[in-house]
This record gives structure tokens, C-alpha cells and sequence, in this order.
């Protein structure tokens, strides 16, 4: 699904490399998780797999579904089917969520060319979707984001997802600023939308999302590459002994 | 694929609607120009052109001497230069100042007798189609209602009215709709009493111009206690070349009426700068309210700045009544030069003003525009939303007015002034001006200035939105509470209309 190679980057004012080579390959129906200690390039890593300005690719190539997606624009990943739920999402005034909702999926089914989805179409699925989140009426209406609680957000990122149907989910610290509830209602969205045909990136600092999004395999990133790949017991390893061991062993 | 492409639709609006109104896209398409035999004025001002418009309207008496004298006092007056605005000097002597289809020579007794050529202009401009189908003069069309709301509507071409629509259904509630060339013969008790009473023949250099050479416009009065049944709108078209259009419009909303009424403009797409100055006077009694919302679209120039409507307009509601209420709603997005302060005189205890803008500047487009709360009855209110968006080159001035007299006690101002900027060369600027005279009067304001958020775009493009798709939708969602006090068919037109004002604006 995901293949990244030899992929390098660093930010485009400061000329200072951030990714030093990352190598990945995310298959189909599974769930990656990375970990890794504060400024090792994780969130870096999902913006320029989705293609934020200000970061510069200096190496490397990244395939979604075979496709090489670096040159495409954000807009035209997403209509691939690469979706990214922030670890902090933006707030836009007087922009209903709804609104904003169905004019994304519209957009990336007309890039497909694809047809659109009626108003009533909509409404319904997003009903629906949103009552396994327990996201309220209100909160649909709202404008994006703001004045939403932190937990608020963060299941609305999920909802998001849910709508888009992409292929490949990256989770950039989904987990951050949430308690244990609403980490369950988020790891149960998430869990939902597992299939054989969609793969998860799970991106996090600790254990416990991971209690509950069962990885496949686990990456440990520390300066701008993956240095040890294993089974969801290395995340335990990590919960238990920090990092240390691990970039110890490495080096 | 465009913003236009992609229409933020609110739910309960069918298809139909959007896909009409996905048609507005484009960039300028007003700019045509329709092929008909005008009749004009010489160019030039004089007494003689202003005695000739005159004539020309059948005027009486009266009206030729107030034109005259106001033609005198405009001679010794010079253009007001405090505006942020800079364009190059006008030459007053190498305009038209009266420009009408040959075929408007005999004033078509109905609407059926109106050129097609005309009827076809309205509607190409897409003046809905009851209207159409009425000035076409299809029977039974008023009584037959295509959809649940009717909007009755006088079209002003150059400088002459070319017909008005539901005048009978209007008349059966006492409602006098018609030209302003009409109202001078047909009412001239109504127009000589309250004509200049709100904006004085001397009140600014462009008003004493328009009291001069006005030339139609229209007329509005709801009699005591009577609710408008339908909205009330004048379309107007500027097609003549070197043709400036001056019109008058004089709205009269009695004890305890009701009135929401809209205005249109639009024209064609030249290299040479055409003038237009308007005055717009409202007058409400005691328990009255007006609404009224204007959708400026007057061509802007292209991107260098070249042709383009100046557009200095007077406008100012006088609430004379306790407890009148006046709200100015206006969507500025086109104009190469835009002047214009709506303004409220609350003179009536308990009286209240609202004034909501949206400016769009793009390219080389100039707008100084905000509005004047004048309080000088007792627990007046006002409130002033105004959301000013710049890209390109263009600037955009919110220029403000609250005054609260002595006798004012206990009034009420609140002022949100909110500035866009798209891209980095563009300017916004806000100048408010507060003065308070009495210490039981609160006044607010508000004034904030933003970038559109490369954060926001990039979240928005995330999930599968292009970039002029994405700025769209965090503009509209920045002018909401402006949108929102437009009457519906209008604020999809508005949100349409800030979509295609910014096209090109990013990227």
C-alpha cells in the first residue's frame, strides 16, 4: 500500500535534514505503529507524506498503491487516498462541520470522477458515523474545530476519516491530550474502520493507544530514521525501559 | 477544477438553485455589452443639460429649479479628497450625463410593450425568471407563483427605468413601487416632501451632482402599518459608453411598516472608467423597518486597473420615528473605485441602526466604504459588522462614524471590523471615528486583521479540497455573519460572487 524508500527531507528555510533516510512499507489491512523519542522526525514524516509546504524531499521516493505521490499536491493525495488526522487540528471559523465535511468528500469524488454525494446521502452516513463517536448534532454544526474540547478534535479528525474512506490513515499522535475514555471512543472508531483494504500508520509517543489499535508491527524512529522494527512487544519494551536500550543497542 | 466548480450548498437548497447559480461563474461575466439605439445628451454639464434631463422626465416646475440650484452649489464645490482612494481626475465635461434607448422615446404604457432587446439584457443578467416571464408579459404569471416568494423589480438602463414588475399586485396593499420619473408626476406630494430631506441637495459634492443631473431611480412608499408582500429590488445596468449613471432612490416606510428591499448592479467591461453616483434615501417612521441589502457588482477593472466603475454613493437612512429600525446589508465586490458610507441617522427614541458589509478588493481595486451611526434619541442602538478582504494589489479602507449626542442617554454601539488579507500586497486599513457626548452611552469596537492561514489551507487541501476551493470556504466562513443577514436567494449569489472576486488571488 505504502512504500516509502531511502526518503529524505529536511525544512525548506533552515536547511537542517530532518528524515535521513527512512525506509517503510506499510501492506495493506495492517496497522504500522512508530514510535520514538521527541524530535526523531515522526510528525515530520506524515507532513511530508501528505505534502505540507515548507519541507524539502532531498532523496528517496514514496509509492502509494504503486503511484509515486511526491509530486502531487496535497489535494491530489487525498484523492488517492491518503488521509492524515492531526495531532493538532485547525480551527476555521464560520465554516460548518458538515459543510466542510461534505465539501471534502465532494471534492476528492470529483477528482476520481467519481459522482457526488447528494445532500440526503450525506446527511445519513454522516448520522450515522457520528453516533458510533458519540459526536452530538451540535457538534456537526458547529464551525470546524472551534471551541471543540481536545478529545472533541480528536474524534472529529476520526469522523473525518470515516467520511473520506481513504486507503492509507496516518495517525499523528492521535492519542495526545486525550483520557482513557475518550481514547477508547477514538482506538473504536479507528478499530471499525480496519479492513483488509486499508492500512493504518499509527503514530504515537506511548503504549496505551496501542492497548487498544492492536499493531502489526512497530518502527522505533530516532534521528530521521527507523532503527528497529518488531512486534507490538517492542512497544512494551518501550513503555517499560524508555528508549534508551534501544538506541544504545544501535549505536 | 476551480472554486466554482464546487458549491458549499446549505441544506435545504435544491440543485437547481446551485446549479443556477454555478452559471454566475467566470470571471466578470456581466462585462457584455447589449447592441441598442441610444439617445443622448450632449456630453458635457451645464444648465442646459440639466434643464434637458428635466424636460426629458416631463418634470414640473419645482423639480427643474431644485436641479438648478443644485447644479449652482455643485459648481463651487470641489471633490472631497480625504477618501483612501486614488484614481486619476475626472473630467465632469467629458461625460454623458443622459443616455436612453431610442425605444424608451414613448414610455412603454406596460411592461409588454417593452423592447426585447431590453427585456433580453434583464434576462441574460439572470433577473429571475417570474420576472422574465412577467416583463415578457406572460399572463397570469403573478398570479401563478413559481416559487414561494415574489420579488417585484425595477430595472434601470443608462439613465431610465425600463419597466417595473407586480405594481398592481403592489397597489392592492397600498404600496407605491415605480420609477422615480414616474413618482415626480404620479406622486409629487410624497417625492416634494421628502426628496433632499435626508441627504441635502448640499450635503457632499457627489450628492449635489446627483440632485442635479439624477436622471431615474426608484421609488418606494408602504403606507401606515402595511407589511410589504413581496421584496422590492431595482436592477441597475450601466450599458452606454462615457455614460454616467446617476440615480435617485427614495424608499418611504410609514408608522409601523415593513419593507425589505434589493438593489443590483452591474456593467459592461470597458477600458475607460465610467462614474457612477447614486443617492439612496430612506425615510422611517415611527414602529417602521427597512431592510436593505445591496449586491454591488459593478465591473473593476481588469488586473491592471484599467476602466472600471468609480462608484461614489450616498446612502443614509433617516429613523425619525421612535423605534424605527433600519439594517444595511451590502456584498461590495466589484468597482474600481468604491465610496460609500451607508449611513444612520437615529433620531427616534429607541431607534435602531445595523449596518453589515463585506468589501472584496482584488487585483487593483480600490475600497473605502464603512458606515455612520449618528444616535441623537434616547436608548438608540447600533451595530456595525464590516469584513474587509484584500488580495492582489487592492486596498480596502473600513472607514467609520459614531457619533452619540448629549441627548442620547443610554445608547448602544457595538463594532466588529474584521480585515482579510490574501497574499502579501494588498492593504487593509481601519479608521474609526468616535465621538461620545453624553456618559450613559456605551460604545464597542472591535477591530482585527488576519492572514488567511496557511494552516487552514493545507487542512482543508488534506482532506481533498484544491486551493481557490479552500480559500473560498474559509472566506465565506470569515463573512458568515454577514452572509447570514442577507435574504437567502442573495446570500448564495454572495457566496458565489466572493468566490469569483477572488479567483486568481492565490497560487
Amino acid at each position: 500500500m505504502l512504500e516509502i524508500k531511502d526518503l529524505k527531507a529536511s525544512l525548506a528555510d533552515e536547511d537542517k535534514q530532518i528524515l535521513k533516510g527512512v525506509n517503510l512499507t506499510v501492506e495493506a489491512g495492517k496497522v504500522h505503529a512508530i514510535m520514538g523519542p521527541n524530535g526523531s522526525g515522526k510528525s515530520t514524516l506524515s507532513y511530508v507524506l501528505s505534502g505540507k509546504d515548507g519541507y524539502e524531499v532531498t532523496g528517496g521516493s514514496v509509492a502509494l498503491d504503486g503511484k509515486d505521490i511526491l509530486e502531487m499536491e496535497p489535494e491530489e493525495r487525498a484523492a488517492e487516498g491518503l488521509f492524515l488526522a492531526f495531532q493538532y487540528p485547525i480551527e476555521i471559523p464560520g465554516v460548518g462541520n458538515m459543510v466542510f465535511m461534505r465539501t471534502a468528500v465532494n471534492a476528492q469524488r470529483k477528482a476520481r470522477g467519481e459522482d457526488e454525494m447528494s445532500a440526503t446521502e450525506f446527511l445519513k452516513v454522516v448520522r450515522a458515523r457520528a453516533k458510533t463517536l458519540k459526536i452530538d448534532a451540535d457538534m456537526l454544526k458547529r464551525p470546524v474545530n472551534v471551541g471543540f474540547s481536545g478529545g472533541e478534535k480528536k474524534r472529529n479528525e476520526i469522523l473525518q476519516m470515516a467520511m473520506l474512506e481513504p486507503k492509507m490513515c496516518i495517525l499523528d499522535e492521535t492519542d495526545s491530550g486525550l483520557d482513557v475514555d475518550a481514547m477508547k471512543l477514538v482506538a473504536e472508531g479507528v478499530n471499525a474502520l480496519r479492513d483488509e483494504g486499508r492500512a493504518f500508520l499509527v503514530i504515537t509517543h506511548y503504549q496505551r493507544l496501542l492497548d487498544h489499535i492492536k499493531p502489526d508491527l512497530v518502527h522505533i524512529m530516532a534521528d530521521g530514521r527507523i532503527i528497529k522494527t518488531g512486534g507490538p512487544e517492542l512497544a512494551l519494551e518501550v513503555e517499560q525501559n524508555g528508549y534508551a536500550d534501544i538506541l544504545a543497542e544501535v549505536a | 477544477m476551480t472554486a466554482l466548480d464546487e458549491v458549499i450548498v446549505k441544506d435545504g437548497v435544491d440543485q437547481e438553485t446551485v446549479d443556477a447559480v454555478r452559471e454566475v461563474g467566470g470571471a466578470y461575466k456581466y462585462g457584455w455589452e447589449t447592441e441598442i439605439e441610444m439617445e443622448y445628451a450632449p456630453k458635457g454639464l451645464n444648465e442646459d443639460i440639466v434643464r434637458l434631463i428635466s424636460d426629458k422626465n416631463e418634470e414640473p416646475e419645482w423639480m427643474t429649479e431644485w436641479r438648478l440650484a443644485a447644479f449652482a452649489r455643485w459648481k463651487k464645490l470641489s471633490e472631497p479628497k480625504w477618501a483612501m482612494v486614488s484614481y486619476p481626475e475626472i473630467d465632469f465635461q467629458d461625460q454623458y450625463y443622459y443616455a436612453r434607448p431610442k425605444s424608451m422615446e414613448q414610455k412603454p404604457k406596460s411592461l409588454d410593450e417593452v423592447d426585447p432587446k431590453l427585456l433580453e439584457t434583464y434576462a441574460k443578467l439572470g433577473i429571475p425568471l417570474k420576472e422574465q416571464m412577467l416583463l415578457a408579459g406572460v399572463e397570469g404569471a403573478e398570479a401563478e407563483a413559481v416559487g414561494n416568494r415574489k420579488v417585484a423589480v425595477d430595472a434601470v438602463f443608462d439613465s431610465v427605468s425600463v419597466g417595473t414588475t407586480f405594481q398592481a399586485e403592489l397597489r392592492k396593499a397600498g404600496v407605491i413601487f415605480c420609477s422615480m420619473s414616474e413618482a415626480i408626476k404620479e406622486h409629487p406630494e410624497l417625492v416634494r416632501k421628502y426628496l433632499g430631506t435626508v441627504v441635502p441637495v448640499s450635503d457632499n459634492y457627489y450628492a449635489t451632482l446627483n440632485s442635479a443631473v439624477f436622471s431615474d431611480g426608484s421609488f418606494v412608499y408602504i403606507p401606515p402599518g402595511v407589511r410589504c408582500p413581496m421584496e422590492l429590488s431595482t436592477y441597475f445596468r450601466i450599458n452606454a459608453e462615457n455614460t454616467g449613471q446617476f440615480e435617485r432612490t427614495l424608499i418611504i416606510a410609514a408608522k409601523g411598516s415593513y419593507v425589505s428591499y434589493l438593489e443590483g448592479c452591474t456593467a459592461p467591461q470597458r477600458d475607460v472608467a465610467q462614474l457612477h453616483a447614486a443617492v439612496v434615501e430612506l425615510i422611517i417612521e415611527e414602529d417602521a423597518e427597512v431592510k436593505y441589502s445591496t449586491v454591488q457588482n459593478w465591473y473593476p477593472g481588469d488586473e491592471n486597473g484599467k476602466g472600471g466603475i468609480y462608484n461614489f454613493v450616498t446612502k443614509r437612512a433617516d429613523c425619525r420615528g421612535d423605534r424605527a429600525k433600519v439594517m444595511w446589508t451590502q456584498v461590495e465586490t466589484g468597482s474600481a473605485v468604491t465610496w460609500k458610507y451607508p449611513s444612520c441617522i437615529l433620531r427616534g427614541n429607541e431607534s435602531q441602526g445595523e449596518f453589515y458589509s463585506i468589501a472584496i478588493a482584488n487585483n487593483m481595486q480600490q475600497a473605502d466604504t464603512g458606515t455612520k451611526m449618528v444616535h441623537l434619541g434616547k436608548n438608540t442602538k447600533s451595530r456595525i459588522v464590516s469584513k474587509g478582504i484584500s488580495a492582489g494589489k487592492a486596498q480596502n479602507t473600513y472607514r467609520g462614524l459614531v457619533s452619540m449626542h448629549q441627548k442620547a442617554k443610554d445608547s448602544r454601539n457595538y463594532t466588529q471590523c474584521d480585515s482579510l488579507l490574501i497574499g502579501g500586497n494588498c492593504g487593509a486599513h481601519t479608521v474609526p471615528y468616535i465621538e461620545v457626548k453624553n456618559n450613559s452611552s456605551r460604545v464597542e469596537h472591535e477591530a482585527t486583521t488576519s492572514k488567511v492561514d496557511d494552516e487552514q489551507l493545507f487542512y482543508c487541501r488534506q482532506r481533498g479540497m484544491d486551493e481557490e476551493e479552500a480559500v473560498a470556504l474559509v472566506v465565506n466562513g470569515f463573512c458568515k455573519d454577514v452572509l447570514q443577514a442577507l435574504p437567502m436567494e442573495f446570500a448564495m449569489e454572495a457566496q458565489q460572487l466572493v468566490a469569483i472576486s477572488l479567483e486568481g488571488s492565490v497560487g
